[in-house]
């Protein structure tokens, strides 16, 4: 076109627009993330310096049975934490792609609202409610005091951690589920219902096969991120409740062994990479059939 | 004209009423529908005939008003409750079945056996000349193929009414032609009451034993589709249902077996053999199909042509050929008729079937000729 840049053949105009994001992008994620690998083969020498000395010993590490029994745990928690949000966010998710238009937007931004809220304060929200003098125990106590009802511990148990997993979590299990269910093709919902299916036979037979890709989605999207969580499991967990975040953690901070905090993390990311590769095998194996 | 009165009633519209929101959909529409009859409800887009279909399958309730079927009241029915299949107009085959599952998904929502099952659908298949095509997903269909599978999915139930909408609308015009004779063999072998619904009124007219025109969420006019071409009750339907020439009218004489028409937009008295139902001095609407509108040669002095059953001087005009359009089987032409003083001529389509490979008249462009018509040709509105 006359006068207009084709940026997509034009190597200066493609450089520009490609530069920045690509210098921020190794400057800011490659290099740190290829420090944080390297250190994964390194050996502490001192109390400040490691040397990489290409070591499998922090690995070996990992697969010791303390380690693998929290890791284990932790994607133990991911499992239920995302099996929860499923279960809770399917209907959710059903319920605004059948709303109304105009509330169909104000039910999204509700879903979507909590991100505009810190992490941290959302956590301290759920202590409020949970701890021994918290809302839920005070008002069941002004309820069933009578009864005799003594204030349950919740805080600082697995059921807390789940609690705020799910809570944390749910969003990024509606929303994709959300964009594949609103999309399906409301006819063949009516033919189910029209060939003498009900609502709940509609949704097995129908709606769950034709939202697979959806729903994988969401999975992923749900459990790489609880995989991960560490706030949670530390703010609101007892000392049972940890997770293979809080041990990372541990080994940078107060361990001070980068690099077998380094191997830990880098195992979570090799699990996590398995996981997107196994889906995007599914998917691809689902378009061609 | 009156149904013959052997068979029962099957679907009963009583006062039906839909309202969404503001916007009145179906506006007090009563109905009967008897069994076996392939009905149609024809209109425009928004005239309220999908309303009414989706009604009869459950997926919309009426306001006001009650639906019957055999007698039973099905107005708060759920759509899987109900005696009726619908072939949707998107067809809505399940993409992710394979076209046996597709047919068999009703029969085990019913929860028919395995091996009825098979046996009901591969009758079914072959039914709809799909033999063979059970193990196929149905994107390896084409779009006439798919139609046949909805339509299989919905008869492999045995309802007593099957509905369908708009079901030849996404088909190319070749195999709608081919379609339409089939369903009609399938309705004749199946004797099911088949309810359609449709904008497109020569699929209305070439499939349905009756059909209702709907315009605004009101019934217009149900009748046969030969009483719906040849006598519609308003301007309305007769401009709906293919086309039509229409002049303002006023009745001079009415007897039993004739009627006189003054035409003054033409300046001409119109003559018909019947008589018109309307008093004297009413304004009526002289309605002339093109077909029924004869042409005659006047280029070389003749004089008025003789019309059937029409004394000299009525039913005959002067016009000047404007247009004709060639269309194979037909030509259409487009006349001017010459109008009285101080009047704004009017035209009128004629259509000549082309019998003959050469027109021996060979009318052309500018001619003057003669437009006439006889007696029986003409059909007087009310309304």
């Amino acid at each position: 076109m006359q006068g207009e840049i084709d940026w997509k053949r034009s190597k200066s105009g493609l450089a520009g627009l490609l530069g920045p994001p690509l210098f921020w992008f190794i400057l800011f994620f490659a290099v740190p993330m290829a420090v944080v690998w390297a250190y994964s083969f390194g050996t502490n020498v001192g109390i400040a310096d490691i040397e990489i000395s290409g070591t499998f010993a922090n690995y070996a590490r990992v697969l010791e049975p303390l380690y693998l029994g929290i890791l284990a745990k932790s994607l133990a928690f991911a499992a239920l934490a995302t099996l929860i949000c499923l279960v809770v966010g399917f209907p959710v998710a059903l319920a605004i792609s059948f709303a109304p238009p105009g509330l169909k937007t104000w039910l999204l931004i509700g879903v979507m609202l909590p991100f505009w809220t810190n992490l941290l304060i959302r956590t301290y929200a759920l202590i409020a409610l949970l701890r021994d003098e918290g809302l839920i125990n005070q008002s069941l106590s002004l309820a069933f005091g009578w009864a005799g009802f003594e204030p349950m511990q919740m805080m600082n148990t697995n059921f807390a951690v789940m609690v705020g997993l799910v809570y944390v979590h749910l969003p990024f299990t509606v929303l994709p589920l959300y964009a594949a269910l609103d999309r399906l093709d409301r006819s063949l919902l009516e033919a189910s219902l029209d060939l003498g299916a009900g609502h709940l036979r509609t949704i097995w037979n129908i709606v769950i096969p034709l939202a697979g890709v959806g729903i994988a989605s969401a999975v992923l999207l749900t459990f790489i991120p609880v995989l991960g969580s560490y706030l949670q499991p530390d703010l609101l967990g007892g000392p049972d409740s940890q997770m293979i975040a809080n041990v990372i953690e541990r080994q940078f901070k107060r361990a001070n062994d980068w690099p077998f905090g380094a191997a830990l993390a880098f195992m979570l990311m090799y699990l996590t990479f398995f996981g997107i590769a196994l889906q995007s095998l599914l998917k691809k194996k689902e378009r061609t059939e | 004209m009156t149904q013959p009165a052997a068979k029962p009633v099957i679907i009963e519209f009583r006062n039906i009423t839909k309202r969404f929101g503001p916007v009145v959909a179906v506006d007090n529409v009563s109905l009967a529908i008897t069994e076996g009859e392939f009905f149609a409800l024809l209109g425009p887009s928004g005239c309220g005939k999908t309303t009414l279909l989706r009604m009869l399958a459950g997926f919309e309730t009426p306001t006001s008003g009650q639906i019957l079927i055999d007698g039973k009241d099905i107005t708060r029915e759920p759509p899987n409750k109900r005696p009726v299949n619908m072939v949707f107009q998107n067809y809505a085959v399940f993409p992710h079945l394979s076209v046996r599952h597709n047919i068999e998904y009703g029969l085990k929502m019913e929860g028919v056996g395995a091996d009825e099952r098979r046996d009901r659908a591969e009758a079914a298949l072959s039914l709809v000349q799909l033999e063979g095509y059970g193990e196929r997903m149905p994107d390896q269909l084409s779009g006439g193929q798919r139609q046949r599978v909805a339509l299989a999915r919905a008869i492999v139930k045995r309802p007593r009414v099957l509905l369908l909408d708009e079901p030849l609308s996404a088909l190319d015009a070749k195999l709608r032609e081919e379609l339409r004779f089939e369903m009609s063999a399938l309705q004749d072998k199946l004797g099911i009451t088949f309810v359609m619904v449709t904008h497109d009124q020569d699929e209305a007219l070439a499939l349905a034993s009756r059909c209702a025109v709907m315009h605004k969420g009101s019934l217009m006019q149900v009748a046969t589709p030969a009483d719906l071409y040849e006598f519609p009750a308003t301007r309305l339907v007769a401009d709906f249902i293919g086309s039509v020439n229409l002049f303002e009218g006023r009745v001079l004489a009415e007897e039993a077996d004739h009627a006189e028409i003054e035409l003054p937009e033409l300046g001409i008295k119109a003559w018909l053999d019947h008589g018109t139902g309307s008093s004297e001095t009413l304004q009526i609407w002289l309605a002339l199909r093109p077909e029924k509108v004869e042409l005659h040669k006047r280029s070389n002095g003749e004089g008025p042509p003789t019309l059937e059953g029409t004394p000299a001087g009525y039913n005959v005009v002067k016009g000047t050929i404007l247009d004709i359009a060639y269309l194979g089987s037909e030509s259409v032409f487009d006349i001017r008729l010459e109008a009285p003083e101080g009047r704004e001529p009017k035209r009128i389509r004629v259509i000549r079937p082309n019998l003959t490979r050469w027109d021996q008249e060979d009318f052309t462009w500018d001619e003057n000729v003669w437009v006439g018509w006889h007696a029986e040709g003409a059909h007087v509105l009310l309304a």
